[in-house]
This record gives C-alpha cells, sequence and structure tokens, in this order.
C-alpha cells in the first residue's frame, strides 16, 4: 500500500492494482488513478520543473487546467505525446511516462541557475536582452533561444494512430456533468427532446465527486448521482465521458474532442484514438463550474503548494492525502471544508490561514472541534523547502502594516484564491461579460447564442442553489426549443455555501521586488512582471500578456488571468472591468493535430483524379506527377533512362514522327445557346462572330482587371455550340467566372454552360505522321476543308470523336475527345495504329518542352496574375474591332500602358547552362545590394535543340532584344540574353502538311 | 460553421456548400469605354469594406446559383439572403439586432 492512499478511499478500484513508470522508476498505482494522484499516494509531489527559471514543481491541480504537472507519456513507436497532463492522464498498465525540463535529472537540474539569474529574464526579456549586437541575432541567440525554448520533446515520428470524425445533430448539449450539468439534463429530457451531456473527466458528477458528504434529496452525493445518470440513460440521453467541448462556434455548433483509447491498457487493434465531434444543436446549456485561484505570494509554487479543492478532489475522488500535515492559505470559505475533510481523515492540519478579518463562525467552530489552529487576518509571506515545501511563514495582517511573521512547518500548502466561473466557451461566442463588485469576477453577461449558463459557470456557490439553477437552465432551453416541461427543486443536506474575497498579491514583509510570487506558473510569470510592464508603458491587457506572456502557456489562463488582471488593474489604477480580460479563443483544452485532421491524411487527404487513361499509363511505367488535382503521366522512362533522358527521347520521337499524349484533364466547357457567340464575344478577348462552325480559335480570357487569367482553344461545332477548353487547374475557376457574368450581369442572354472536362477523353497525337497515321481511322470529315485550327464530330477508330486539328508542339497535331468510358479504347487503338511511325507515347514534362520551344505559354506559369496580353506578347488575340469584353477597358487604364511593365521574353544562357525557375534577373551583377530585380524566369527547359530554353518577365523587355542580363544564383552569376520567346520553327513551316 | 441560406433552394446548409464572391450590388456598367480612368478604378478596386452590415455575393456551389446576402462583418451573422437581382433590402431595425 502506498503510504498516503487511504485503504478502502475513494473512486479507485483498490483491488485493481496499475503499475507505470515515471522517469524510469516503477511505481503502483489503482485502476482509476490519474498520474498525479498516483504519484502523489506515493509522496511525490515533484513532477516536473518550470518552462523559464526551470523551478522544481508539482501538480497545482487535479484537474485539465493543470499548468505545472506537464509530463511526456508514452505508448509506444511514433505515440509519443508531449506536455500531457499528469492531472488528466489515467493510469493504464505499463504506461511509460517522463518529466520535462529538466537535464541531468528532475532532482538536479542545471537548468536551474536560470532561477538565480531571474533579473535578466523578466517581463520582455525577449526585446531587451537579445537586443544587441547585432551580429548575435542569428549565430548565438537564436540557435540558443531555440534549444532552451518549447515546452516537452516533439515526437519525431508520424503518428501511427487514427482519429475519427462525426456529425452530430442534438437538441440539447450540456457541457459539463456537475450538478448543474445533471440537474439541466434532467430538466431537458422531460418531453422527448435529443438531449447529449458531455464531460470532460471519466466519470460524470463533477465536483459531487469530491463531496460525497453532500446529500441531495436524502441521498448521498454519489448515490445521488448514480441513480440521476441511470435515469437520464433510461431516457435516452447521450452521455459522453472524456469529451472536451473545445470551441464554440458560431450558430451553436459546439466541437468535442473524445478520448476513445488513451485509458485502456489493451485498445481494440485499429480503434480510434480520439474522435472529433462537430455538434450542431438547438439550445446548448454552459455548465462548466468554476476553476479555483491560486493566491499569490513568494514561493507559491513550491512542489506541495496546491489548490485546496485539488486536495479535497484527491482525498474523495483517489482516497490519497496530498501530506500529513497540511497547512491552509484562503480567502474563501471553501478551503475550510478542504481542511476539515483532510483533518477527518487523518491529516494533522497545521493551521488554517485565512486573509480576512471575519471569517463564519460554524468554520471557526469546525476548526476548533478539530484543533485546528485558525488565523485570521493573516497573510503567507514566504515559503521554504528545495524540492517540496516544509514550512510556510505566517503573519499577522492590520490594515496595511504586516506584523511579526512565525514559520509554521508543513509538508504540504493548501490554497484558495476563490472561485473564477470558467467562461471559455461562453466567451468564444463573443458573449459580453459583466463585472461583478461583489464576487470580484467577470459574469457571463449578453449572449450570441441560443445558449444558456448554469451554476458555478456564472457565479453560484452551494450545491442546493447550483441544482436549481441546472435544472430552471435545462427547462429554459427546454422552452427555446418550443417544448413544455416542470419545474423541479432539490433539497440538499450537509450543503456547503461559501464566499470569498479577491486579491492581489497577498500583503507582504518582504521585499516585493525579490518576491517570486506566480501568476502563470507554467510561463513562470510572476507578479512583478506584470507590474513592470505596466510600469514600461503596457496599458492594453492584450499588451501585458504579450510581453509578459502572461495566460499564454498551454492552459491558456484558466489559472493567471484573473490574477494578472486584478494585479495589471491595480497597477494601473483602473477598475478590472476597465482593463477587461484578454480574448479566450479555442480550443478549450490542448487538443491533438490529429483529431482536427480526423481522416483527412495520407491518402485521404485529398482525392486523386484519374483519366479512362490512367491505368494504361500506369501499367507502361509512367511516373506520375499532380497537377491541380489530377495525377497525370508526368514521362515514360524506358529502363536505364533518368528523367531528362525520357523527356528527351519522347521530344525527339514526337518532332521525328509521332508523339501520342493524354490530354484529357484539360477543362472542357460546352457554351450552347441562341447568344452563344455573343456571349463568347463577351467573355474572351477575340471576335467570335465571323469563326465558322467547323473551325477553332485560340481564346485568351482576361478579368475585368485586364490580367490573363485563362487560354485554350476554342471550337465552334455549330453556330450556337463552343466547345471551350480551358487549362487544367482553370476548369472550374473559368466555369464559375462565365456563370457569374451570365446569371447576374447578363442575365438576359439565352446560353447554356455545361462542364464536361470528365465527359471526354481527349488524346493529342503530334508530329509529322500525326495526319497519316490518324486519317485512315477517321470517318466523316472532308479533309480537303480541313486546315489547322479545324474541328469536326465524326468517328475515330469507329468511336464517336470530337476531332480538333490543333498544335500545342509546334508540329501537326490533333486532339481526339470521346466519350470518356471510350478514352481507354481509343489509346489502345491509336498506339496500335501508330505503330509503323514510332508511336511515343509522353507526358507532360515533354508537353512543357514542347510548347516552351514554340513559346507557347503556360497560364499560371509564364503568367501570374499581373500579366496583361501586351506583357505576353498575345496582342494579336484581341478582338480590336470589338466595343466590349471582360478586361477591355483596363487595357487602356494608366498602369497598364505605361512603360517598363515586365514583359514575357525568351533567354538562352551564354554558357549553356539551365536556369532556375523562379530565378532573379538583374541588369547589372556588380551593383550594391540588394539589387534591382527586374524580373524572373518563369519557364526554363533542356531542349531538343541542344541547348537549355528558358523564359523570362522583364521590364521593358521587348525594347531589350538581344541585350544581355545577369541571372544571380547561389553558385555564380548566369549571364543570358534576351531573345524572342519562339526558339523553333518560327515561321510555323512544320504546321502546313 | 455558418448555416447560411440558399433563396434558390430554399434550404438553410452548411457554410462548406458555398463560397463567397465579393461585395454586392456593384453592376458592371453598360458601356465600359464611356467610364474615366478614376471612375473605372474605384468599379474595379474601390469596396465599402463595412464594419456591420454588408451586402456581399456569395455562390451557393451545390446549386450554382449566385445570391446576395446580408452579412454582419463583426458578428459574422447573416442578417438575410436574397436572390441575384432583387432590390437592395433596406436593414430592418429588428434584423440588425
Amino acid at each position: 500500500m502506498s503510504r498516503y492512499r487511504i485503504p478502502g478511499k475513494g473512486r479507485v478500484d483498490h483491488s485493481a492494482p496499475v503499475s507505470f513508470t515515471f522517469d524510469g522508476k516503477t511505481y503502483g498505482g489503482l485502476r482509476g488513478d490519474t498520474v498525479a494522484s498516483a504519484l502523489l499516494a506515493h509522496g511525490v509531489h515533484l513532477m516536473g520543473r518550470s518552462f523559464k527559471y526551470h523551478r522544481p514543481r508539482g501538480a497545482v491541480t487535479a484537474g485539465s487546467e493543470e499548468p505545472n504537472a506537464l509530463i511526456g507519456t508514452s505508448r509506444g513507436a511514433g505515440q509519443f505525446e508531449p506536455n500531457t497532463r499528469a492531472t488528466v492522464q489515467e493510469l493504464r498498465a505499463g504506461l511509460v511516462t517522463e518529466s520535462q525540463n529538466k537535464w541531468p535529472n528532475l532532482s538536479f537540474d542545471v537548468g536551474a541557475v536560470n532561477d538565480r539569474a531571474y533579473m535578466l529574464f523578466s517581463a520582455g526579456f525577449y526585446y531587451k536582452t537579445f537586443m544587441w549586437p547585432k551580429s548575435f541575432w542569428d549565430k548565438v541567440y537564436e540557435p540558443v533561444i531555440r534549444g532552451a525554448a518549447g515546452l516537452g520533446k516533439s515526437p519525431t515520428e508520424p503518428d501511427p494512430d487514427r482519429y475519427a470524425s462525426r456529425y452530430l445533430h442534438t437538441d440539447v448539449l450540456i457541457v459539463g456533468a456537475g450538478p448543474a450539468g445533471i440537474a439541466a439534463a434532467l430538466a431537458a429530457a422531460q418531453s422527448g427532446a435529443d438531449v447529449t451531456l458531455v464531460d470532460e473527466n471519466p466519470e460524470m458528477g463533477g465536483s459531487l465527486l469530491s463531496d460525497p458528504a453532500v446529500q441531495i434529496d436524502g441521498k448521498p452525493a454519489w448515490d445521488w448521482v448514480d441513480a440521476q445518470l441511470a435515469r437520464l440513460r433510461a431516457a435516452g440521453v447521450r452521455l459522453m465521458t472524456r469529451t472536451t467541448a473545445i470551441g464554440y462556434y458560431h450558430q451553436n455548433m459546439v466541437g468535442l474532442c473524445q478520448r476513445l483509447t488513451d485509458h485502456l491498457d489493451n485498445p481494440p487493434k485499429g480503434a480510434p484514438r480520439e474522435r472529433m465531434w462537430r455538434v450542431r444543436a438547438g439550445q446548448v446549456v454552459l455548465a462548466q463550474g468554476a476553476l479555483e485561484k491560486p493566491l499569490v505570494f513568494d514561493g507559491n509554487d513550491r512542489p506541495g503548494v496546491m489548490l485546496a479543492g485539488a486536495a479535497q478532489t484527491y482525498l474523495h475522488k483517489y482516497g490519497v492525502k496530498v501530506g500529513d500535515n497540511p497547512a491552509i492559505v484562503t480567502s474563501h470559505d471553501s478551503a475550510w471544508y478542504a481542511a476539515f475533510d483532510l483533518a477527518d481523515n487523518g491529516a494533522r492540519v497545521a493551521a488554517i490561514i485565512d486573509t480576512r478579518d471575519v471569517v463564519r463562525p460554524d468554520l471557526l467552530d469546525g476548526a476548533r472541534k478539530r484543533g485546528i489552529e485558525a488565523l485570521t487576518s493573516h497573510t503567507v509571506t514566504t515559503t521554504r523547502g528545495r524540492l517540496r515545501v516544509k514550512s510556510v511563514r505566517v503573519a499577522p495582517v492590520r490594515g496595511t502594516h504586516v506584523g511579526t511573521g512565525r514559520s509554521i512547518p508543513c509538508d504540504c500548502l493548501l490554497m484558495s484564491g476563490g472561485w473564477t466561473p470558467s467562461l471559455h466557451l461562453f466567451s468564444h461566442t463573443k458573449g459580453s461579460l459583466a463585472w461583478d463588485t461583489t464576487s470580484q469576477t467577470f459574469l457571463p453577461d449578453r449572449k450570441t447564442e441560443e445558449c444558456e449558463i448554469a451554476g458555478a459557470g456564472r457565479g453560484l456557490w452551494g450545491y442546493e442553489s447550483v441544482l436549481a439553477d441546472g435544472a430552471a437552465a435545462g427547462l429554459r432551453a427546454l422552452q427555446g426549443l418550443g417544448r413544455a416541461g416542470h419545474d423541479a427543486s432539490f433539497t440538499v443536506a450537509n450543503d456547503r455555501p461559501g464566499t470569498g474575497v479577491s486579491h492581489t498579491e497577498l500583503p507582504t514583509d518582504g521585499n516585493a521586488g525579490k518576491a517570486r510570487a506566480f501568476i502563470d506558473f507554467q510561463n513562470d510569470v510572476t507578479a512583478k512582471d506584470i507590474r513592470l510592464a505596466v510600469r514600461e508603458g503596457m496599458r492594453s491587457i492584450e499588451h501585458v500578456k504579450r510581453y509578459t506572456t502572461n495566460g499564454m502557456a498551454t492552459d491558456q489562463g484558466k489559472m493567471s488571468n484573473i490574477n494578472g488582471l486584478m494585479i495589471a488593474a491595480d497597477a494601473l489604477g483602473k477598475a478590472p472591468p476597465q482593463v477587461g480580460l484578454t480574448t479566450f479563443r479555442p480550443p478549450y483544452t490542448p487538443t491533438s493535430f490529429g483529431a482536427f485532421c480526423g481522416y483527412l491524411r495520407g491518402d485521404t487527404f485529398q482525392l486523386t483524379r484519374k483519366t479512362p487513361i490512367d491505368p494504361w499509363a500506369e501499367a507502361n511505367g509512367a511516373v506520375f506527377e499532380p497537377v491541380a488535382q489530377w495525377r497525370r503521366a508526368w514521362y515514360f522512362p524506358k529502363p536505364g533512362e533518368d528523367m531528362h533522358a525520357a523527356v528527351l527521347r519522347e521530344c525527339k520521337a514526337t518532332r521525328a514522327s509521332l508523339g501520342i499524349f493524354d490530354a484529357s484533364t484539360l477543362g472542357k466547357i460546352e457554351v450552347a445557346g441562341p447568344d452563344a457567340v455573343e456571349f463568347m464575344n463577351r467573355m474572351y478577348t477575340n471576335p467570335w462572330t465571323k469563326l465558322q462552325p467547323g473551325r477553332c480559335r485560340y481564346g485568351l480570357l482576361l478579368g475585368e482587371d485586364g490580367f490573363i487569367r485563362d487560354d485554350g482553344v476554342i471550337g465552334r461545332l455549330s453556330s450556337d455550340l463552343f466547345h471551350v477548353t480551358t487549362t487544367t487547374g482553370g476548369a472550374a475557376r473559368v466555369l464559375t467566372m462565365m456563370e457569374d457574368y451570365l446569371q447576374t450581369e447578363w442575365p438576359e442572354l439565352d446560353v447554356w454552360l455545361t462542364s464536361t472536362t470528365e465527359q471526354w477523353a481527349t488524346v493529342a497525337l503530334n508530329g509529322p505522321n500525326a495526319l497519316k497515321m490518324l486519317k485512315p481511322l477517321v470517318e466523316g470529315v472532308d479533309w480537303e476543308d480541313f486546315p489547322h485550327m479545324s474541328c469536326a464530330e465524326c468517328t475515330v477508330a469507329g468511336l464517336p470523336a470530337r476531332l480538333f486539328r490543333l498544335s500545342f508542339t509546334g508540329e501537326i497535331g490533333f486532339e481526339v475527345n470521346v466519350p470518356a468510358r471510350h478514352g481507354l479504347t481509343l489509346w489502345t487503338a491509336l498506339m496500335e495504329a501508330g505503330k509503323p511511325y514510332d508511336i511515343c507515347p509522353y507526358g507532360t514534362e515533354t508537353m512543357h518542352v514542347l510548347r516552351a520551344e514554340k513559346g507557347y505559354i503556360i497560364v499560371g506559369q509564364d503568367t501570374d496574375g499581373t500579366v496583361t496580353p501586351a506583357d505576353a506578347g498575345l496582342e494579336w488575340a484581341i478582338g480590336k474591332a470589338k466595343k466590349d469584353f471582360v478586361g477591355k477597358r483596363s487595357l487602356s487604364r494608366p498602369d497598364i500602358v505605361a512603360k517598363g511593365r515586365k514583359q514575357l521574353v525568351g533567354l538562352l544562357t551564354e554558357d549553356g547552362s539551365l536556369l532556375q525557375e523562379g530565378a532573379q534577373i538583374v541588369l547589372d551583377p556588380n551593383q550594391p545590394k540588394p539589387m534591382k530585380m527586374v524580373g524572373h524566369v518563369t519557364s526554363s527547359y533542356q531542349s531538343t535543340m541542344g541547348h537549355p530554353i528558358a523564359m523570362a518577365v522583364i521590364e521593358g523587355g521587348f525594347d531589350k532584344m538581344g541585350e544581355t542580363v545577369f541571372v544571380p544564383m547561389p553558385d555564380g552569376v548566369r549571364k543570358a540574353r534576351i531573345t524572342s520567346t519562339v526558339f523553333y520553327d518560327p515561321s510555323n513551316e512544320r504546321l502546313k502538311a | 460553421m455558418l448555416l447560411i441560406h440558399c433563396p434558390y433552394c430554399e434550404d438553410t446548409l452548411p457554410e462548406l456548400e458555398f463560397t463567397y464572391a465579393g461585395e454586392a450590388h456593384i453592376a458592371r456598367p453598360a458601356d465600359p469605354s464611356a467610364f474615366s480612368d478614376e471612375e473605372w478604378r474605384d468599379f474595379l478596386f474601390i469596396r465599402t469594406n463595412a464594419r456591420g452590415p454588408h451586402y456581399e455575393r456569395w455562390r451557393h456551389i451545390g446549386c450554382g446559383r449566385f445570391f446576395n446576402a446580408l452579412r454582419d462583418t463583426v458578428s459574422d451573422r447573416f442578417l438575410m439572403t436574397y436572390k441575384a437581382g432583387e432590390a437592395r433590402p433596406t436593414l430592418t431595425q429588428e434584423a440588425a439586432e
């Protein structure tokens, strides 16, 4: 039996021992323990070192608000989790845990030297200590800070666990299953409403689990809880434990993170570790209770100093005495009960030190009966003890005068500075808060969502009032749904009502400037830091927070915000509501990335679109690349070929005879209707009226700002039907843009737009033998009247087809569109028919090289949203006679016609080296830094011409033909000559067959 | 996640089904060439950037239709939605609250 465990006591299973390790040492605990409760049962308070000063620290709470007892937990390879709160982590067999922020070990830590040098690390130390010299920034300060900073160790392996996601629609969601939440659920479940009750703990019951002596309606608290949960279950209420409401979003959407397997000895194989619920609730009841505040005094962070309420929880829930000889310091009645409970369970209470002058007589009586020394009008000035508190120094206070102090030996010090309603979720909704002068705290005020706040969460204290309030909130929620129910009342015996007062720092006779009185334990922020921040000019509480890092730790200010505010307000000489509270943001408690990702990771991160010809490419050794959401064949390497060799072979084969390419991913939109030609005239820069059916044209699409948005070849199949192609990535965007104009600007036009991208499989044939090879397979085309830039509906290899004669390579070219289901058949037929011409399948890389040799641009690569048709040398594509089209007016804006715009040109390097896409270009490589960058490389490839080619946008490039520019690269400056973008067959001889 | 009412589908659906499409009631002029450079600049780039109720366009991806909405940019609350082409509704006091 562990030294501090009370036999048979608590909700842990005394017949079920569970062993675990902490820093390599094996400990025995009980089923139902947390790591913290099990360690405390062995008298281990020292559980970690603090973040900045490496001060020894122990558990200060018994819940999810714990700032100190952060541990690393490990469940196997890749299953290490840093910063797990020991007060939350349930024991399971074989659990491996370790403390953090210590070296070489927890008891002797070299980093604790920071604690002696604390003057260096005061508020804003980042901004002061690391200011100068400048040369130290990246060489010294940054590596040192990076090495020392960070809370816990990041796991380095991929997370092997599964995480699940679900949606839930419920009539009433109740957050928190303490007395208020249970009462609310009972009320809401009355008339058949769908009710969900969630609690972050493994067991429901909230504070009642720590107050077993309370009796409700004649039943002991725990029996009452069991009975009510059974009633709720019978009424069909969804009860979810280990489920944290992490965020409260618009229109009553609440995010819940449910922990499913971390507490299990042997999780079922494949079971998800956590599940994220996105809940849409008709009504929400927030019954989150209140968090106990620490008191602020020198040495309030020593292991053994903890919240009184936490000690009470360890005693009753876990059967663990946190010490034999506790002292209590409080400004609230609640800590007196904790002292009584400990005394009644065999602890020798050293003293109850209350800061108040007047304490309720029944509490004083209770102390007297138990032989506990009660010191009212007293303060705590400091504590002693290296790795564990050994004594507390107390002194009487008269007005502002602190009298002579004395030391009281103790093995733990339980503090209570009163209780702060847990307003986090309410604040997520931007609900406003109102300062309550009586309780010296913020309470919920104006609501923005359909929600009720009940119990201690809105400042109530004492079980009878909390239960009644919960029931009323549940009833109001029910009525909000338009349903009816009855009122409920509860009679409570042995209730523990209480009040208290609020403090800044406790009065002291010591040097306040040297006091190590902590506010934010996790971030090592002291009261002095807050006052310093105010002295140094911080006025807004948001600035104080960022300057001191108060409330920025993983506990998100649950312990520290109100104390920080009270002290900042005091230093500013303002009332707390005038200083205000910092914004609470989701998540309420740290939440794993896995839970947020859910199923959206790995193969299911996003969909992969595959063309009908993809199986052939895969079977024939294609290397793929992702383009938009498609997977496209990149190149087809033969054995022994690298990418460069494969691409060069594919390029040469196409230029020499015949290449075949899967172009199915091209965006396709059908524009149909009596006004189709008018619509095309308005959308695209080109003139369409005179384009005859059976002909096609390169189309250029601008935004209203005059910049190039998309391009593609557009065929007119009949007077009222256009087959528009777009870039692969632009398909959806172009259709949306067309729909926008059609629906909202020109609804009078009789036009229908249909996305047909996936209806057609598209195969491109290019090369001098393309026509020869294709002809015999085609029926229904008059070849006498089918020149370059023609289109027809016909059959190809017996398949219904839309045939386009066009070229994106500079060779004779065709694009054969057949219904997608015939894509593979067509491809196979063409491959067979192409054999005599050594037909060569090629991928996107070869497509890129061939088009670049001809100076054909790729929108989004050679243009970037700031390129006009003139900049890209595409003015020929503009219908000058047209009165209007999208973007036309912008082409005469002063900025667009100004000199010195970046223009698209070709580049040839002097040394024949390959430029890097994205490389910046300068005119004079010897100018002082920062150099003036006049443009950048947009496309760069090895070509079929024996030397690399590149395209670039360069300021005033068209007027610089033949001039030399410079491309500074890490390995030296490249010299390049500006040329035309057309490197290959500038007179288009090869297109004429 | 917001719930948005599509005035064409007459259904209130999750935000995921919708995309934002800029400020509403900025009609493309019938004859842009009649606009001065300054007027055209304002048409292209100058927006209300309202703090509070804002008339804006949304598209319901599900049905493909563009519609207009009045949304409070402070509370991120949709006050109403209405079909494209309908007149700009005036903000009633109840809707604003």
